[in-house]
C-alpha cells in the first residue's frame, strides 16, 4: 500500500461511473437484449485485483446506483452484484492465476448469475420475461471481458491503484 | 455479509410489497441525473449534427416546406376556433360541462429503459418544472404513457404498452368502452374482456375515455389491427397498434389537465 497513486479512488470511481452510463446507454432495438453487463464486469475487475478494497459493501452501494439508474426495483441489483461480489471474493486467488480465457469461462458463469436474480426479483414484481433471451448478456459480457481486464489493468498500472 | 444480505432483502420486500421507498428513491434519482446527462451525449452529438452541419439550399427547402405546412395548419386552426365555440355553445345547451384546451409541457427525452421488458422512459422534466406522478404523456400522434416517478430535475414514465399498464378507452366510432392492456410488446396492446358481438373493428381508432380520472378525454392510444372472435370463447382476442411513436419520440408533451387528480 506504499505505492499508491494519487488519483487511485478516482480510477474506481471513474470506471463504475463508466460502466452505470454504459448499463444506460441507449442502443438499437436488436441490441437490447444482448446488452453486456458492464457493471458485473468492471466490479469482478476489481474485485479480483483488490479484494481488500472492493467488496461486498462497494457492491451494495453500487448495486443500490444501477436500480436506480435503470429504474428497477430497489435492491434487485444490489442483492445480484452482492451474490457475484461474495463468489469473486471467494474465487479471487483461483481466478488471479487462470488466463484470460478461463476468466472469460468465469465471468461467462458469474453474469448469468447476475441475469438469473435480476430475473427472479423482475418475476417477483410481475415484469419477467417470457424467454431466455435474458441469459445473452452472460455471453457478450464474457466475451467482452478480455477486453475490459486489460483495459482496466492497463489503467490500474499507469495510476498505481493498489 | 449477513449485514448486507439482511439490508437487500429489507430494501426489496420495502419496495416490492409496501412500495415504502418513493421519497428516497426521488432523491437518489438526483444522483442518477450525470449518467443519464453522459448516456445522452452520444444522441445529442447526433442531433447537433444534424442540425448545424447541413447544406442551405436543404435549410432553405425545408424553411419552405414547414412555411406551407404552417399555413396549412393555421387555416385549419382558424376553422377549429369557430369549431370550437360552437361546440362550447352547443354543450351549454346541453347542459354538461365545457371542454377545457390542456396546457402541455415539452420534455426531452434523455435516457430509455435498459431492460427490453420495461418500457420506460426518462425525462428531462422533474419536480422543479411542476411534474407529478400520473401525469399523462403524449406525443405528436398519440398518447405515450404517464408519469411514475418524480424527482426534482428528471422523471420517469411508464409506456402503455408496459406489461404492468393499462388504460382505459372507448372506440371513437361509437363509444364502447374497453381496457387496453400492455403486453411488453412496442408494436401491440391488447384489448380484454370485450364480448364477441361487440361492435368494434379493425381499424376503429380508440381514443382514451377519461374514465378513472388519470387520463384526459380524447387523445388517441392505438388503432385496432387485428380481431379474432371464435365462438367457443367468451370474449374476443383484439389487437391493437398504439397510434404514438412509442420507439421513436425525441420530444414529447407532459399534459396540465384543467384539474389535477387528486390523489391516486
Amino acid at each position: 500500500m506504499v505505492d499508491q497513486g494519487p488519483y487511485a479512488y478516482w480510477v474506481i470511481l471513474a470506471s463504475f461511473f463508466c460502466a452505470l452510463t454504459l448499463a444506460v446507454l441507449p442502443v438499437p432495438q436488436w441490441l437490447a437484449w444482448g446488452r453486456p453487463e458492464w457493471v458485473v464486469l468492471v466490479l469482478v475487475y476489481w474485485v479480483i485485483a483488490l479484494p481488500h478494497r472492493v467488496g461486498l459493501i462497494t457492491a451494495l452501494l453500487l448495486g443500490l446506483m444501477l436500480d436506480i439508474v435503470e429504474g428497477a426495483v430497489m435492491g434487485q441489483n444490489a442483492f445480484a452484484l452482492v451474490v457475484v461480489a461474495l463468489l469473486s471474493v471467494m474465487l479471487y486467488q483461483r481466478l488471479r492465476v487462470f488466463s484470460v480465457a478461463q476468466q472469460a469461462g468465469v465471468v461467462f458463469v458469474l453474469a448469468g448469475i447476475n441475469q438469473m436474480i435480476c430475473q427472479w426479483v423482475q418475476n417477483l414484481e410481475g415484469a419477467g420475461a417470457s424467454n431466455l433471451m435474458f441469459l445473452l448478456p452472460a455471453f457478450s459480457s464474457a466475451l467482452l471481458w478480455p477486453f475490459v481486464f486489460h483495459l482496466l489493468r492497463s489503467l490500474r498500472r499507469l495510476y498505481r491503484v493498489n | 455479509m449477513f449485514l448486507v444480505a439482511l439490508v437487500v432483502v429489507v430494501l426489496l420486500a420495502a419496495d416490492l410489497r409496501f412500495n415504502a421507498l418513493q421519497t428516497a428513491r426521488s432523491l437518489m434519482e438526483v444522483a442518477a441525473a450525470p449518467v443519464y446527462w453522459v448516456a445522452d451525449l452520444p444522441s445529442r452529438a447526433a442531433d447537433w449534427n444534424r442540425e448545424h452541419l447541413v447544406s442551405r439550399s436543404d435549410l432553405l427547402e425545408k424553411n419552405e416546406q414547414l412555411r406551407q405546412e404552417n399555413l396549412v395548419l393555421k387555416g385549419r386552426s382558424h376553422q377549429m376556433a369557430s369549431l370550437q365555440a360552437e361546440n362550447v355553445r352547443l354543450r351549454a345547451l346541453l347542459n354538461s360541462s365545457a371542454m377545457v384546451r390542456d396546457d402541455v409541457l415539452v420534455a426531452e427525452l434523455i435516457g430509455v429503459s435498459p431492460d427490453p421488458v420495461r418500457h420506460q422512459l426518462v425525462l428531462n422534466k422533474g419536480e422543479q418544472d411542476g411534474v407529478f406522478a400520473g401525469q399523462p404523456l403524449i406525443d405528436a400522434d398519440g398518447l405515450l404513457g404517464q408519469v411514475v416517478e418524480v424527482s426534482p430535475l428528471i422523471s420517469r414514465a411508464l409506456l402503455i404498452t408496459d406489461a404492468t399498464h393499462s388504460i382505459p378507452v372507448q372506440v371513437n366510432r361509437n363509444g364502447v368502452r374497453a381496457i387496453a392492456e400492455g403486453i411488453g410488446s412496442l408494436t401491440s396492446l391488447e384489448i380484454h374482456h370485450v364480448s364477441a358481438t361487440t361492435d368494434i373493428q379493425a381499424g376503429d381508432l380508440l381514443v382514451t375515455s377519461g374514465l378513472g380520472g388519470r387520463f384526459p378525454v380524447g387523445y388517441p392510444v392505438a388503432v385496432v389491427s387485428e380481431i379474432e372472435r371464435d365462438p367457443g370463447q367468451a370474449f374476443a382476442r383484439i389487437i391493437a397498434r398504439p397510434s404514438a411513436a412509442l420507439e421513436r419520440s425525441r420530444h414529447v408533451l407532459l399534459v396540465f389537465t384543467a384539474k389535477p387528480p387528486t390523489g391516486d
